[in-house]
């Protein structure tokens, strides 16, 4: 049956262990050309260069070849065939979607209709699996184990999509979570009941200091502007989760920082040549998952 | 009998009782009562002891099949169902909380594919933490709760 990846809940505990193994496996070996001869449309309804570039960098590695486009401007998309369309027909010209749109649950709509697999890359607000995997391989790698780690995650936690689906995904490894955010951005009802139906420990705060020499992981989220229907109130906490060298001095030797880029003023500058930064070694890590991801669900890898 | 009839007896039909009073509309919706030719009573801002004020409606000569009661099940659970021949109740119905929905909710996400495309909506029928009944939609994933549902025709 046609394995598709639109959420990460998709994906079994064992799946996700299976496409970190094939991530590690990629990163000592990057050539293996085992996409020859295949066709990967990747097709960016919403343009998003860094994720399509990723995406891309996989594929060509794997020795497959891309078509798709960046935009939909001069696309039959313009001219306004529907979505449906659209799908229907580069599904016949192609052995794997990836596919990203602003609108939600497209990606599943795409699941449903096209008969290759389908990877989300990102619809809206809602799901992006790929970048939920690449954050827990990061975090394996540089913790060893993905089991009792403690996280810290630090910003906009209400309307933060990665935040919601590491969350979700962690919820199978005993983590411990410490939720940062002003009281306007804090964790939705819905995923703390998600961690108390499963008996899974968390502290909530609204202090940058107050946990950090406690944890594991750093993973910081952008505070947007555009989020507050106060804007005094953004004012006020702007500039209280904006990470420093300063706060790192007692923080434990093996804590590393986490972002899911871009960022803009939330991660100092002066952190950057910390050893504790990572977030710029994430996005490299992020080739090796997709690969692992493109060639699970082609079934070129066991 | 003793008590007051607020509204009258029917000989056939359905009775649909104990629904909450700010229902009853969503449930006209359901059923399509609008374009029913058969006698309809119905009553609403009754005195209900257990529900404080409730709305009633009764249809002459028309039976509910399953699927539409598990329809009215989605807005209103606690529903009574009973079928009527001659007067008498023959047959009380409890109406169960089907597990998937489909497409008769619109999605209270605006930006969800549903509102863009012509597609049919799905929901997993799931509660929230104070047991109220919400939909989780199939594609975009957000939550309808209960006071929020929209009928679509
Ligand atoms: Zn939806």
């Amino acid at each position: 049956m046609k394995k598709n990846l639109v959420s990460i809940n998709d994906f079994s505990k064992e799946e996700i262990l299976h496409i970190l193994e094939l991530a590690e496996e990629f990163e000592k070996d990057p050539n293996q050309r085992i996409l020859l001869g295949r066709v990967v449309a990747s097709l960016f309804f919403e343009p998003s260069t860094r994720t399509r570039l990723s995406f891309e960098s996989a594929i060509n590695r794997l020795g497959g070849r891309v078509i798709g486009f960046s935009d939909t401007a001069n696309t039959s998309v313009s001219k306004g065939e529907s979505f449906h369309d659209t799908i229907r027909t580069i599904s016949n010209y192609s052995d794997l979607i990836v596919m990203r749109h602003s609108v939600e649950g497209a990606a599943r709509y795409a699941s449903e209709i096209s008969p290759v697999p389908v990877v989300n890359a990102g619809d809206g607000a809602n799901q992006h699996p790929s970048q939920t995997l690449l954050d827990l391989y990061s975090i394996r790698k540089t913790q060893g184990t993905l089991d009792g780690i403690h996280i810290m995650m630090v910003g906009d936690l209400k309307y933060g999509r990665t935040v919601h689906s590491l969350l979700e995904a962690l919820s199978h490894f005993k983590t411990r979570f410490t939720f940062v955010a002003p009281k306007e951005l804090e964790m939705p009802a819905e995923y703390k009941q998600h961690l108390d139906v499963r008996k899974i420990a968390y502290t909530e705060t609204d202090r940058l200091d107050q946990y950090i020499n406690d944890v594991d992981i750093v993973y910081m989220t952008r505070v947007q502007r555009e989020r507050f229907l106060d804007l005094m109130e953004y004012e006020k906490v702007k500039n209280a989760y904006i990470l420093k060298n300063a706060i790192l001095a007692a923080t434990k030797d093996n804590m590393r920082i986490l972002h899911p880029l871009p960022r803009v003023n939330e991660i100092d500058t002066d952190v950057d040549t910390n050893p504790k930064a990572y977030y710029f070694n994430q996005t490299e890590n992020g080739v090796y998952v997709r690969m692992a991801i493109i060639s699970y669900l082609l079934g070129v890898k066991k | 009998m003793g008590k007051q009839m607020n509204v009258r007896a029917i000989e056939n039909g359905t009775v649909i009782d104990h629904i909450p009073a700010d229902c009853l509309f969503k449930i006209i919706n359901i059923l399509d009562l609008e374009h029913e030719t058969h006698q309809i009573l119905f009553g609403t801002n009754l005195e209900s002891k257990r529900m404080g004020t409730k709305a009633i409606i009764k249809i002459t000569d028309r039976y509910c099949a399953d699927d539409e009661i598990n329809r009215i099940s989605i807005v209103a659970p606690m529903i009574c169902v009973n079928t009527i021949k001659n007067f008498q109740v023959v047959e009380k119905r409890q109406v169960e909380v089907p597990t998937q929905v489909e497409g008769f909710v619109k999605c209270g996400n605006p930006r969800c594919i549903t509102n863009h495309e012509k597609i049919k909506t799905r929901f997993l029928v799931q509660r929230d933490d104070v047991g109220d009944l919400k939909l989780r939609c199939v594609y975009c994933e957000k939550s309808t709760s209960q006071h929020e549902m929209v009928i679509i025709k």
